[in-house]
């Protein structure tokens, strides 16, 4: 078959309007990825309950498959609970937690990398734990590993594309309804391509810019 | 006044303290000194609760922490404390690590505590240095802003763990000189270090410490002319 781009053309506008449920997904899981990541990478060591079940959550989401997930929370467990989520909704939830887990691992190795003695001498000067942990910790944390939450964000804007699994109108399902019409597989991919191409470099321009913003010296 | 009592700190089963019996008198300067290993950080870090004793009573004036956990932030707050590796907080400049804990502490606005700030760096010979990252600084400035930092929030009671053993001597001087400043202007200073002849020349009392116990404490002259255990003999004959 020929490659032909007006085949698409009165398509184009709908598919890329696609792009719009990509970011909502991996807006929620990076902002709410990273919330919880950071509480995660606090409380991952603790030895009480709340550790327990942090340390089981981290391991569940990423011993197993993103789709799998997705598809046990959004089909599997209304059978048991009898509550049907929204399609987004268990998008949100099982993105925010995935990416949560995995950047609990990489802020926890942030929160490692700083030196005890800066929190002691906030300690000794009376400060309390959550200003030690906004303003002494986590700025610093972050800095010092801001290029590896890039690559979560880069992989979790990526990853979005299996929301189609569950029915989710993102740009990898509205490419595969406008090939199921049109027959055309090559057009509809390539501009789906190159729409995720330039979402992660816009991402990872953006990193650059933190990073320097971030710099002290 | 503190005063610990019967004080013992076990890490991981290993005694670091024991029998630790001991008054500071307000507006008096001590030295702890002794050996590598003796005990005498522990106890200095007992003092404000960063180690938290196995047994024993901890007292500021009339509250006693192992009792009153409610009390530490006001107690810390009172006791400022220099560290031997500084522990500056290395995102911030020499001026915010001074204004940090007025603020957050103090719940001073921006102005006051920046004032403060630069008073107190100003004091210490700092003037010039405000706006510099600690890593751009010398171990001596650094040392120095940690005691602009803690001397800020105004404490009766200034903790000292070896403030210059992580410096050359020519800094160790300049950190000595600020020291030296501090010594009966009303605040009770605690000072663990290496240094002999700077104990000898600021402290009222040596606490002389060995293998996890207070061997002596008597009077600066008495400890150096007339030293009472056989330890304390030992420890000073190798000094000189």
């Amino acid at each position: 078959m020929k490659i032909d781009f007006n085949v698409i053309l009165p398509y184009l506008p709908w598919l890329l309007r696609g792009t719009y449920v990509t970011l909502q997904i991996a807006g929620m899981a990076a902002i709410g990825g990273s919330v919880l990541g950071l509480l995660f990478g606090f409380s991952s060591r603790r030895k009480d309950f709340f550790g327990i079940v942090v340390r089981a959550i981290v391991d569940f989401f990423r011993g197993t498959p993103l789709v799998f997930q997705l598809m046990f929370f959004h089909l599997g467990l209304p059978q048991i609970t009898g509550w049907v989520p929204t399609i987004m909704t268990s998008a949100g939830i099982v993105f925010t937690l995935n990416s949560a887990s995995y950047l609990s691992e990489v802020l926890r190795a942030g929160i490692e990398s700083i030196d005890k003695g800066q929190s002691e001498a906030a300690i000794a000067l009376g400060v309390r734990k959550l200003d030690i942990a906004i303003h002494i910790i986590i700025p610093q944390a972050i800095r010092n590993v801001l290029p590896a939450i890039m690559n979560e964000f880069i992989t979790l804007v990526k990853e979005t594309s299996v929301v189609s699994m569950i029915g989710a109108s993102d740009l990898m399902r509205r490419q595969s309804i406008i090939s199921g019409t049109t027959f055309h597989f090559f057009e509809p991919l390539l501009v789906v391509g190159i729409t995720y191409y330039v979402l992660v470099k816009v991402l990872s321009l953006a990193g650059r810019v933190i990073e320097r913003k971030l710099r002290y010296d | 006044m503190i005063k610990l009592e019967n004080v013992k700190k076990e890490f991981q089963g290993v005694t670091v303290l024991q029998n630790i019996d001991v008054t500071f008198e307000n507006g008096k300067t001590y030295a702890i000194i002794g050996s590598s290993g003796a005990g005498k950080s522990t106890l200095l870090r007992c003092i404000n609760y960063l180690e938290k004793p196995t047994q024993g009573k901890v007292w500021h004036d009339d509250v006693e922490l192992t009792q009153n956990q409610d009390k530490l932030p006001l107690i810390r707050e009172k006791c400022g404390m220099v560290f031997q590796s500084f522990n500056l907080f290395a995102h911030m400049r020499a001026v915010d690590n001074v204004a940090f804990a007025l603020k957050k502490v103090k719940k001073m606005n921006n102005a006051d505590a920046m004032a403060i700030a630069v008073e107190q760096l100003t004091k210490v010979g700092l003037a010039h240095r405000l706006q510099n990252y600690p890593h751009q600084l010398s171990g001596g400035e650094k040392q120095r802003v940690a005691i602009a930092r803690a001397l800020a929030m105004d404490p009766q009671v200034m903790l000292f763990d070896e403030p210059t053993s992580a410096l050359d001597p020519e800094m160790t001087q300049e950190v000595l000189r600020v020291m030296k400043g501090l010594n009966h202007t009303g605040m009770t200073i605690i000072i663990v270090t290496h240094e002999i002849k700077f104990a000898k020349e600021v402290a009222d009392e040596i606490v002389y410490m060995d293998k996890s116990e207070i061997i002596e404490q008597t009077d600066t002259k008495t400890f150096f002319e007339t030293p009472q255990s056989a330890r304390a003999k030992e420890f000073l004959a190798n000094m000189i």
